[in-house]
């Protein structure tokens, strides 16, 4: 189990433990909330408030929302197009096991009573050692660091997986969007990463080596980190919607019951967003004295991000109006996605605004408006997905009664926890207090906002109990309960290790439906290539898609679990700055990494 | 529009506290941001209203029989092309030439500024000095920042620590305090009033309490009480004012707080010379009354853990002189 290379398996490990990671982080919410249910309460000390909603932070954006997405593509990408697995199945694992580790490595923190405390943004000099001697920071820095490694290593699999191992006939025009989704995501994470994993280098070696990158006595400037930071954070926002947004695009055609309306421009939607995502980072420091010029940029660059989440928006209504919609759970989560996230890109647009963010900026506003992104964006769809996809892991259809329970006691609280935050923000409450006083008519808003949040726990644990009955309860769900049209519903649910006993030949975006919503394109979905040996895929060419070599899959390894060991140590030497410790470590890598590349064949053999 | 209704009805609610609400604005710079936003607030609850109602008859209009199996017709492109492309596009180009506009004039007041004044970010109070001609015509404050009513203030913001950021809700937006760079800005007060201000960006474990009381007043009553303020302390006339100005001098106030016509010269906290007039102590955190003051010297820790304000261990009589003393500064 431990050597497991199978995408499944790994997609759903992804899955459960980013769901324990958004349990944490909802504990660390229903903390602080608590805290600010009545003003001037003092269930926290301010010290402890400040590293659980840095902890909050941290944990739902690195170690929830976007490795929840890299579940779902693990799990699905190579069922969506016809391969046995990912391009890289080991790499696959080493990703895995080093997102896991470095949550570990980051949650140890709460052990010796120093979690990160400088929020998940940590602006210097705040964070700098003389005003933070701990190692709450260092453990945020390294942490960080330690996870981009997962990050990168997954989205080099996934864009090679992308373009070498569809099935042939599966043209870059006939993918799933979730793919385009995740692809775009992928090129992001190349490019933003570097940025954050530069800084908290940086910032490392600032903190424990006395080098001055932030020092503006020596000779540093703060607002270089919020650049790096910024450069990287504002692309990870859509990092973290846009493979949810591909699974919404995925899923509307199933319950509208027709073909997505105008998938190119929905593709060429969720590319432009990536790409425009990198130009807009400074709307994150309209009020730091930047030049106007150059600020008026980045807000006209910060409406344009809007047209093409229209250009989604309009895509998925127009579908519903066009289709027959099927109303049940993963359906009202639809639909509720589309609410929250309009609710949330209005406002979006509030602080695009320069003048206005002045005002708004670092109140709760903003906290609407990012808890309206992120839990609307990415957790609906994530719900969604997960009411949709989980017959297909498990063969149990999860209990449509309770599921809209769950959705409507998830609604209901989260606009009941939020929506008032958008107009305690514009009475004027910041962000990052732990405490407010009551003479200010926020004290109401707040109690509402505690009471949603508890509903909206509680609509959480309605959909844990969901699991765990129909894991054992559940209806059987048979190869196809929705009567879907892509790929991954041809296999039996679960799906064998091998996932197709040949590889599918693609004639349309849902070969599924051919015959029957659409017309037959020639997709072949039990004749194909029948590959000789166990272990084996085919890969084809990157646009059209036209069979091009056999590649031989590797089987199950310890190595990338022991790799991933070695690098925590490594991760600790540099924490604790015990060089045995990371020496240790090093050479445990170097051992690991010689392991996994030994040749199995004698050389000169074909593999 | 159910949430539109209920905006309203919780804006026009607060009546009996006053919100610093972003707005309700009582200063040019605000006024000038305030339109802009009631349009954004507005226009995006129109947007998120329309959108909304699309999904719902969308989800529950008569929809094309069963046996009738969908195709790729109709395609449906029309909505992408206009509800997609053509209606943000002109919305957002609208509201982008309004921004803009909005922009240009709040960069800078009309008339020139009458006064500069500075202000220093410190974990966690705000250090404010009223710049003159010359050293002598400065005057020193804390966590308050008088106004003259009508008139435009240079700011000037830097910070000795870490980030900071000026807020004044009803006033004028943020900006920054960032140590290594002086961001200047300009405030205006249409009316006299005192006004709630808040440090804008998270700077610690006190960053809730960092609060900064704004006090506009008619230009006679402010000029008189700004050359109040350049004046160094009055020689306190009872006894115990006396031995507490002794003790402070003498002990370990004097290491970190001036008070100015004494021999207390200390950089690290607030300048005390006027302390008795103003409202608030702790970087806003507490009402400036005797009680106050005595807890605030006796025990800062555990008011407020983390500040600079070091746990002292005088004696009761000193303690209580001392309170007394600082309370005849005015």
């Amino acid at each position: 189990m431990l050597a497991t290379v199978d995408h499944k398996i790994l997609g759903k490990r992804y899955l459960v433990v980013s769901m324990v990671f958004l349990l944490l982080g909802g504990i660390e919410a229903a903390l602080l909330r608590t805290q600010l249910a009545y003003a001037e309460e003092r269930l926290l000390s301010p010290a402890l408030y400040d590293q659980l909603f840095t902890m909050h932070g941290v944990t739902m954006i690195f170690f929830y929302a976007a490795p929840v997405l890299s579940g779902f593509s693990n799990y699905l990408w190579p069922l969506l197009i016809g391969a046995r697995d990912v391009a890289y199945p080991r790499l696959n694992a080493l990703s895995f096991w080093l997102f896991l580790f470095s949550g570990i490595f980051l949650y140890s923190s709460f052990l010796i009573g120093q979690a990160p405390n400088g929020g998940w943004f940590a602006y210097p000099p705040y964070v700098l050692q003389q005003y933070d001697p701990g190692l709450n920071i260092d453990f945020y820095t390294l942490g960080l660091t330690f996870l981009g490694v997962s990050t990168t290593v997954g989205a080099i699999n996934f864009i090679v997986t992308f373009f070498k191992l569809r099935a042939p006939g599966m043209s870059v025009n006939r993918v799933p969007i979730l793919m385009w989704g995740t692809l775009t995501t992928s090129i992001s994470i190349l490019f933003a990463m570097p940025a954050l994993t530069v800084a908290c280098v940086m910032l490392y070696f600032e903190r424990r080596f006395g080098m001055h990158f932030f020092d503006p006595s020596g000779g540093g400037h703060p607002l270089l980190w919020q650049h790096l930071f910024w450069i990287f954070g504002h692309p990870w926002v859509y990092i973290v919607v846009l493979p949810a947004m591909g699974i919404v695009s995925d899923m509307v055609p199933t319950f509208a019951r027709r073909p997505l309306v105008g998938y190119t421009f929905v593709a060429l939607a969720t590319i432009s967003t990536g790409i425009l995502g990198f130009g807009v980072w400074v709307h994150h420091m309209f009020a730091t004295g930047l030049p106007q010029m150059a600020m008026t940029f980045f807000s006209a660059a910060s409406m344009t991000i809007v047209i093409p989440s229209a250009v989604a928006i309009f895509a998925w209504i127009a579908t519903i109006w066009l289709g027959r919609p099927v109303m049940n759970t993963p359906f009202l989560f639809l639909a509720g996605f589309i609410v929250l996230f309009v609710i949330g890109g209005v406002s979006g647009v509030v602080t695009a605004a320069i003048p206005f963010d002045w005002q708004v900026t670092d109140t709760y506003f903003v906290v609407a408006h990012l808890h309206y992104v992120l839990v609307g964006i990415n957790l609906f769809a994530v719900m969604a997905g997960l009411y949709y996809w989980f017959p297909k892991m498990t063969g149990r259809l999860l209990n449509d009664r309770l599921g809209r329970w769950n959705f409507w006691v998830m609604f209901i609280g989260m606009n009941l926890a939020f929506f008032p935050m958008h107009i305690v923000g514009l009475l004027g409450m910041p962000r990052r207090v732990f405490t407010y006083p009551a003479g200010f008519g926020w004290s109401t808003l707040n109690l509402l906002e505690t009471i949603g949040a508890y509903i909206f726990a509680i609509g959480v644990l309605l959909f844990l109990i969901n699991v765990v009955w129909s894991l054992r309860r559940g209806e059987p769900a048979g190869p196809n309960p929705w009567g879907a049209g892509t790929l991954e519903w041809s296999t039996p649910s679960p799906p064998p290790a091998y996932n197709f006993a040949v590889i599918p030949t693609v004639g349309s975006r849902h070969p599924l439906w051919e015959g029957t919503l659409v017309e037959s394109a020639g997709s072949q979905i039990d004749g194909g290539p029948a590959l000789e040996e166990d272990h084996q895929t085919l890969a084809t060419t990157p646009l059209d898609a036209e069979a091009d070599l056999v590649l031989h899959m590797p089987g199950d390894s310890l190595w990338p679990l022991l790799l991933s060991l070695a690098m925590t140590i490594l991760f600790y030497g540099a924490l604790l700055t015990s060089w045995t410790l990371a020496i240790v470590g090093g050479v445990g890598l170097v051992i690991t990494i010689g392991g996994w590349f030994w040749p199995v064949q004698p050389w000169g053999e074909p593999a | 529009m159910g949430r539109l209704a209920a905006a309203a009805l919780l804006f026009g609610a607060w009546g009996c506290t006053r919100s610093p609400s972003t707005l309700s604005a009582h200063g040019t710079r605000a006024a000038r941001v305030a339109p802009l936003g009631w349009y954004l607030v507005v226009a995006s609850v129109v947007v998120v209203v329309l959108i909304i109602a699309l999904v719902l008859i969308g989800i529950f209009r008569r929809h094309p029989a069963e046996q009738s199996p969908p195709t790729e017709r109709p395609d449906g492109l029309k909505w992408i092309l206009y509800g997609g492309l053509v209606f943000p596009t002109v919305v957002l180009s609208g509201t982008l030439v309004w921004v803009l506009v909005v922009l240009g004039g709040s960069a800078a007041p009309e008339r020139k500024a009458a006064l500069t004044v500075q202000v220093i970010g410190h974990r966690w109070w705000w250090e404010v000095h009223y710049l003159g001609n010359d050293s002598a015509s400065r005057a020193a404050d804390a966590n308050e920042l008088h106004l003259p009513v009508g008139q435009p203030v240079r700011l000037e913001l830097s910070s000795s620590d870490v980030i900071h950021s000026f807020w004044v809700p009803e006033l004028a937006g943020k900006t920054d305090l960032i140590p290594g760079q002086t961001n200047v800005t300009w405030i205006e007060a249409d009316q006299p009033g005192s006004y709630h201000g808040q440090c804008g960006e998270y700077c610690g474990v006190q960053h809730a309490h960092m609060e900064l009381t704004v006090v506009a007043q008619p230009p006679a009553e402010f000029a008189r009480w700004l050359a109040h303020q350049r004046r160094p302390a009055d020689e306190p006339r009872d006894s115990t004012a006396r031995a507490g100005e002794r003790a402070f001098v003498t002990g370990q106030c004097a290491m970190c707080h001036t008070v100015q016509g004494t021999r207390a010269q200390g950089k690290i906290g607030p300048d005390l010379t006027h302390v008795g007039s103003r409202r608030t102590i702790a970087g806003g955190m507490l009402p400036n009354t005797r009680g106050n003051l005595a807890g605030w010297i006796a025990n800062a820790q555990a008011l407020k853990p983390g500040s600079a304000m070091p746990q002292l261990y005088l004696k009761p009589a000193d303690l209580q002189a001392i309170v007394t003393y600082l309370q005849t500064l005015k």
